[in-house]
């Protein structure tokens, strides 16, 4: 039997040699450093969350209709009716918010070793444009349940569009192919999010695998372990091929990750209103806007940063644009980033004081971003500069400019910092 | 850094973490295959249908959907049961036997009762519904027709018993549905409900 | 940094804005209870189900709590429905908008949507308001197009809500209830019933719940297992790296 698989697969690898080329090139003799620590596990589960949603979703268009009188209905007959249809469905909603946590660990890791950095500008511009795609993947599916956050919040969104000088209400009502987001709008969200972004998507990721192939991984220590070959082999001295030690280690930290998504899965997969909304529960009213709209949490910190911006010369497009800058000025970095060590454990106070700035900002922003402005209540007086009564709206503001320093600062900063010696050889 | 063979602990482990992501995997699977099966909104639209024939007037066919199907439900005359003795040497399978029918349908009337035949108005060659021929057409159906259906599609031919001719494409006889008389006037269509 | 400090230890004292609405009670429901889930069954298809319907619900789905077809059937249908049928309303939604002003609302996700406390406080908590088009009005939903429902068994009771000021002088709402006449249950039967009735709306918003933490558990347990494994699998192989 042994024999026979042999000869089976010597048959198959004579006429497609590519398999056992790519398998040595990309796992069994790729050499990746053996320093490898808990950050480096996200890159492999968002992988993985990118197959889950993939194949759950491919089985909720099995009895999802995209129509805006039959959408809803739909849903909860795949909650209710299809066999096991409930499981799939938690899987896909569970699956969206547990992607985007998994998103931003792992672009945190980037910030912590220097993974941006030259030669890797372009695994993190391939990067930065997987997580603008994975957004729009996210908006566009969030209408499909047809609920009322799902409508209003498209409504806003795609109204913010609206907002762009001269070409604006005209690209909203493209967008919308209608005067208000309604079944025009819905039919062609779910073509864009069943098919055309998910094939960007994978193309985008095969893109930042190899662009990260080709240059090598980098490492918490944030030295080039190609620098150091060991004469005989020539394989780095640092490095472990991928397989098998790496297959096996992500193994278990996939194992990690899916009891920590069916715990969620299974026994709270509403996340207290935050993976599913209960404004969703109700279907879309087109003529009734709830009290309290807010896009899904992993939006909401870019949405506090729209709010904070008060109106300008009459328009609402200071906001948005600050917003769209907010997730564009990631591509930047590898050229904000002045500093000659690439990992935080070399580097001085001054780049970890501003990265701790930054991620405060991004989680309070964050949290500002699901509770109407009025959560922190008023102040007793006019506060002074940033001209505003609300203390979250105050807090929006500060924490909109502390994000933005962390960037513009930076060339400034990073330069300036004392830096440690980094060492000749990777530290476990 | 590799050596040439594994050594056993590691072979065992190996082994051992395969089998048990193979049955998780498996166990994974099972929600999606499983979500493919007829939905509850299937299964109670395929759900049994209740049919009154005490209006139902001799040699008239009632036509009942049931899952998606029609039904007929025809109240047989003398002639009409008459007739299935003398078609019997012209059918390809006058007992029954390739075709599909509860085991009380098993009989030379092919019902629970010889009056009332019940079956499934879908032509076993390619799905068409067949046409109502009584024996006075014989004008179109040839001068040896003593009634029965015709289906237009192809010109397969059956009888009051819904039994295939011999020489048409239709392989089989036509199906006859599960069905109960929950009281002599009415017949439970899609269910064997016993002691109803 | 200072000035974010300062501002927010001014904002405890800064004036709540208003209202934070009627304190809701705890709904003190048990999902496992089955006497009480088939009680709330009742209770929704005879008090309920003239204007609401719970269009995502099947019939027959209610053979989960302990229910035969036969007395699903005998019981809780009253329409010419069939069992595997949806628990639809006769009521129009055009017909609901002009009797009512709103259509009532379909209520199969409502336990998502409000929650269980939302619904076992909104039901004890309606009063009689001759201003309001149906006499009736409701603490937790101010102004709500629906009457009492329940009035049959609550009986008829009065709200005063005055403003005053508690002890450490702020203004705060008090509300002061009164029992106009009684029901046909007394206070305690009442809550008893609407706890069965909001058990049963929170089942028939996620009817299969108890499955989902069943098949939960097994999930863990599974994947405790590959991880004993696979992690000794990681650490087997890495002792070729130091």
């Amino acid at each position: 039997m042994a024999s026979r698989l042999t000869a089976l697969w010597d048959w198959f690898d004579s006429r497609m040699p590519s398999v056992a080329e790519e398998w040595r090139k990309h796992a069994a003799e790729y050499y990746a450093p053996k320093n490898f620590n808990f950050w480096y596990y996200f890159g492999s589960l968002a992988l993985l969350v990118l197959v889950i949603q993939i194949v759950s979703g491919i089985f909720l268009t099995m009895n999802y209709k995209p129509d805006a009188n039959l959408a809803f209905g739909s849903v909860e007959y795949i909650m209710r009716d299809v066999p096991g249809g409930w499981i799939i469905r938690y899987i896909h909603s569970t699956g969206a918010s547990a992607f985007f946590i998994v998103v931003y660990l792992h672009m945190f890791r980037a910030l912590l070793y220097g993974s941006h950095r030259e030669p890797r500008e372009l695994v993190w511009i391939f990067g930065v444009l997987i997580y603008l795609t994975l957004m729009a993947e996210a908006f566009f599916g969030y209408l499909l349940p047809w609920g009322q956050m799902s409508y209003w919040g498209a409504q806003v969104i795609v109204n913010l569009f609206g907002t762009i000088p001269v070409i604006g209400p005209d690209l909203a009502l493209w967008i919308r192919g209608d005067y208000v987001v309604s079944d025009a709008t819905l039919n062609r969200f779910f073509a864009l999010h069943v098919i055309a972004i998910p094939l960007v998507l994978l193309g985008l990721v095969v893109a930042h695998i190899l662009a990260l192939h080709d240059v090598g991984s980098n490492n918490p220590d944030g030295i080039e372990i190609k620098k150091k070959k060991d004469p005989v082999t020539g394989h780095p001295v640092d490095g472990i091929p991928f397989h098998p030690y790496y297959t096996v280690k992500d193994i278990v930290g996939a194992i990690v990750f899916l009891a920590i998504f069916c715990a969620v899965m299974f026994f709270a997969p509403e996340m207290g209103g935050y993976f599913l909304e209960h404004n969703n529960f109700i279907p879309a009213d087109p003529l009734k806007t709830p009290p309290h709209i807010a896009p899904v949490w992993y939006f909401t910190p870019y949405y506090s940063i729209l709010r904070a911006v008060p109106p300008m010369f009459n328009s609402q497009f200071p906001g948005v644009l600050a917003m769209g800058l907010a997730v564009l000025v990631l591509f930047f970095l590898p050229w904000l980033d002045r500093s000659p060590v690439k990992s935080i454990r070399y580097r001085g106070w001054l780049y970890r004081g501003w990265l701790a700035a930054f991620v405060v900002s991004f989680l309070v922003l964050g949290y500002l971003g699901t509770e109407p402005t009025t959560v922190w209540g008023q102040f007793g007086f006019d506060a002074f500069f940033l001209d505003t009564r609300d203390v979250a709206t105050w807090a929006a503001r500060f924490f909109t400019i502390v994000y933005f320093l962390f960037f513009i600062l930076m060339p400034w900063y990073t330069a300036r910092d004392k830096v440690k010696p980094v060492p000749e050889r990777v530290t476990m | 850094m590799s050596e040439p063979k594994m050594d056993k602990t590691r072979r065992a482990l190996v082994a051992a973490t395969a089998a048990a992501g193979a049955v998780a995997s498996a166990g994974a699977a099972v929600p999606f295959v499983w979500s493919m099966w007829p939905s509850e909104r299937a299964r109670a639209a395929g759900a049994p249908v209740e049919v009154d024939v005490s209006r139902l007037a001799p040699g008239e066919l009632m036509v009942v959907e049931w899952r998606g199907k029609p039904v007929w439900v025809i109240r047989r005359t003398k002639d009409m049961i008459d007739s299935l003795k003398m078609v019997a040497p012209r059918l390809t399978d006058p007992e029954s036997r390739a075709s599909a029918q509860p085991p009380y349908a098993k009989n030379e009337v092919r019902a629970v009762k010889p009056e009332i035949m019940v079956m499934e108005g879908v032509c076993t060659h390619l799905g068409c519904s067949p046409q109502l021929k009584p024996a006075e057409a014989k004008a179109e159906m040839g001068a040896d027709w003593v009634g029965g259906f015709y289906c237009p599609c192809h010109g397969s031919k059956f009888d009051y018993a819904g039994r295939v001719f011999k020489g048409a494409p239709a392989p089989l006889n036509l199906p006859v549905p599960p069905h109960t008389y929950l009281s002599d006037a009415v017949i439970l269509i899609g269910e064997d409900r016993k002691g109803a | 940094m200072r000035k974010l400090l300062f501002a927010l230890l001014f904002a405890p004292l800064a004036a709540w804005s208003a209202a934070v609405g009627y304190r809701l009670d705890r709904a003190p429901i048990d999902p496992t209870d089955l006497v009480s889930l088939q009680s709330g069954a009742q209770l929704f298809v005879n008090y309920c189900m003239n204007c609401h319907g719970a269009q995502y619900m099947r019939y027959n789905r209610l053979t989960s709590l302990g229910l035969t077809e036969a007395q699903i059937r005998d019981n809780l249908i009253f329409t010419g429905d069939k069992v595997g049928d949806t628990m639809r309303v006769a009521m129009t939604p055009k017909d609901g908008k002009a009797w009512f002003g709103v259509a009532p609302p379909d209520l199969s996700l409502v336990g998502r949507s409000r929650g269980a406390d939302w619904l076992y406080t909104y039901l004890r908590t309606f009063y009689r308001d001759p201003k309001s088009p149906t006499g009736w009005n409701n603490a937790v939903f101010p102004n709500v197009a629906m009457p009492h429902a329940l009035w049959l068994l609550q009986g008829e009771r009065a709200l005063e809500i005055a403003q005053v000021k508690d002890k450490a002088g702020h203004d705060t709402v008090e509300y002061r209830w009164r029992q106009l006449a009684p029901g046909a249950l007394s206070p305690a039967q009442y809550d008893a019933a609407v706890r069965d009735l909001v058990n049963f709306l929170m089942y028939v918003a996620e009817p299969e719940a108890r499955t989902r933490k069943t098949v939960g558990i097994v999930v863990l347990f599974v994947l405790g297992v590959l991880f004993v494994l696979a992690y000794a699998l990681k650490k087997e192989y890495w002792k070729d790296v130091k």
